[in-house]
């Protein structure tokens, strides 16, 4: 096995693109993701790569629509309010159907917000962010050594889609050092894309084209049911197909009467608030989403037989709690505890939150 | 006893090598065989503003990385007593540099540690090496990584051909670790 590294998460997830086969990055620098443009900025040119610090985060999309056209594993990053800047790209890009990886160090927000770790992004990650009926995969990361495996698992995913997968984390995550095992190397294959843009490959193509442009009604229509249709086969392969364990972990909820909910560095917290709450006698339990679009709504369903009520904490003002009503569907009541602007919840004051709702006075 | 968690926040001036110190107790743990976290309370900070971070080595999985109350305090600086003191465990230690703190008197439900930080490392012959004398410090409090693991982690630590650098902060940590052990 690999020796272990010490690595900060934003630079892991550039170590893993690298040995996932990415071998091109645009992007612009902000904080708390710089260090992973920085990274590449000296890895990409090590294996022949391509690192453009783009002029902007809209040319920077853009590039990666490029790259991702031409059949390359391609990837950018940024953090809140560059990912706002890109959404136009992104929606595009899922317009087109490229494959490609993209990061979100998540920060305060709205507007320039500030620097500190937030959540606030989860619906802008989870609904589209941009214009039009589309979807990405979002998956959700809660340690550095789940930032280089979901990054190569990212890889998979996107061009087994042939859509955006984006990596939802946030700053405690992207700036803290842990212990991680890296991935293998994969060969990745530029001509094993059939579809794209100057395939030069083995098997017989057509003249290729990536676009999101549809100017016949007709046209457009089949072409966002077949996008649906997509979006249909990957929300099942998640619930109850083939990635269904990947999607989501729980901890002590077959007899749990109350069940937390949080995900990223969130769920690492309520995993200590679960202990404690144990070592009390209060039967808590903990469901950690791992991919939010598709939201593992199968695991509310079942739970829901059986726990009395759920709790879900956030570094928002409440994002991800409306995915669990949906999917408890009203048969047990969920409650909310959050917080915002760059402060991480204490485990005191979310075991005080539980003591609250299961010793009311 | 043997200890299964140890939390620590470091604390001082941008510039005193907070960050590299949290470094070497998660490097060293992680080279003894133990899970850690790393996670510096960054900002718009730069030299001369404060500096945090947080360091937890543990037997078990980590879960939260978080460290709120923590079982040591190295404190580099004024502000950073003022800041944290009050957070340390009852029964937890405070390790202070006594070449910037004047303070003598702190809770009466910790251990206390001095260590003239600076001025041990301009004995070794670099100031700025005040970091690494107090992971000596630490060495002689962990229950969990002795001083002979801080000195194998040091090659990974500072990696190069700079043999003077290595000598140098072996130097510092074994000042460090002497001085907490003739005063503890």
């Amino acid at each position: 096995m690999a020796e272990k590294v010490l690595m900060k998460g934003n630079e892991a997830i550039g170590e893993a693109a690298v040995l996932a086969g990415c071998r091109y990055y645009f992007g612009y620098p902000i904080t708390p993701q710089s260090e992973l443009p920085a990274y590449l900025s000296k890895r990409l040119p090590e294996v022949d790569g391509v690192f453009v610090q783009a002029e902007s985060e809209v040319a920077a999309i853009n590039m990666v629509y490029g790259a991702g056209s031409a059949g390359a594993r391609v990837m950018t990053s940024s953090s809140s309010p560059g990912i706002s800047l890109k959404q136009e790209g992104i929606s595009y890009i899922a317009g087109a159907e490229i494959p490609c990886m993209l990061v979100n160090v998540v920060r305060g927000g709205p507007g320039l917000g500030n620097i500190a770790p937030a959540q606030s992004d989860y619906w802008q990650a989870t609904r589209g962010g941009g214009h039009g009926d589309y979807r990405t995969l979002v998956l959700a990361p809660n340690s550095v050594q789940e930032m280089a495996d979901m990054t190569v698992a990212g890889f998979e995913f996107a061009d087994r889609f042939r859509n955006p997968v984006l990596l939802l984390s946030d700053g405690v995550l992207g700036q803290m050092m842990e212990p991680v095992t890296l991935p293998d190397p994969v060969d990745y294959d530029v001509n094993s894309k059939k579809w794209a843009l100057g395939y030069n490959g083995k098997e017989k193509s057509e003249r290729n084209l990536c676009s999101s442009i549809f100017l016949d009604v007709d046209e457009l229509e089949e072409h966002n049911w077949h996008l649906y249709q997509k979006y249909q086969v990957m929300t099942d392969l998640f619930s109850t197909g083939e990635y269904k364990d990947f999607a989501v972990e729980e901890h002590l909820c077959d007899d749990a009467e109350i069940i937390l909910v949080g995900y990223g560095i969130i769920s690492r917290i309520l995993k200590t608030v679960v202990e404690k709450c144990r070592k009390r006698g209060i039967k808590a339990g903990l469901v950690r989403p791992k991919v939010l679009w598709p939201y593992p709504a199968q695991v509310f369903e079942r739970l829901a037989k059986t726990a009395n009520q759920f709790l879900v904490v956030e570094m928002s003002c409440g994002q991800m709690v409306e995915d669990v009503k949906l999917s408890v569907n009203g048969k047990k009541p969920v409650y909310f505890f959050g917080r915002t602007g760059g402060t991480i919840p204490s485990d005191f004051e979310i075991l005080n939150e539980v003591d609250k709702l299961v010793r009311p006075d | 006893m043997g200890k299964e968690t140890e939390e620590i926040i470091m604390a001082g001036f941008g510039g005193q090598g907070i960050l590299f110190l949290g470094k070497v107790l998660a490097e060293t743990g992680m080279l003894t065989g133990q899970n850690v976290s790393w996670i510096p309370a960054y900002g718009p900070e730069m030299r001369g503003g404060t500096a945090n971070c947080s360091v937890v080595i543990s037997r078990n999985e980590i879960a939260s990385p978080i460290v709120t109350e923590p079982d040591t305090l190295i404190a580099m600086n004024i502000p950073s007593v003022a800041r944290f003191v009050d957070k340390i465990r009852p029964g937890g230690t405070l390790i202070y540099n006594s070449s910037l703190i004047d303070q003598k008197e702190f809770r009466s439900d910790i251990k206390v540690c001095a260590i003239p930080a600076n001025q041990l490392a301009a004995e070794v012959g670099n100031d700025k090496v005040a970091n690494v004398v107090m992971a000596g410090a630490y060495a002689r409090f962990s229950d969990m990584m002795n001083f002979d693991a801080f000195i194998k982690a040091f090659p990974t630590l500072v990696p190069g051909k700079k043999k003077e650098l290595l000598e140098l902060n072996l130097a510092a940590l074994k000042k460090g670790y002497d001085c907490a052990n003739s005063t503890h």
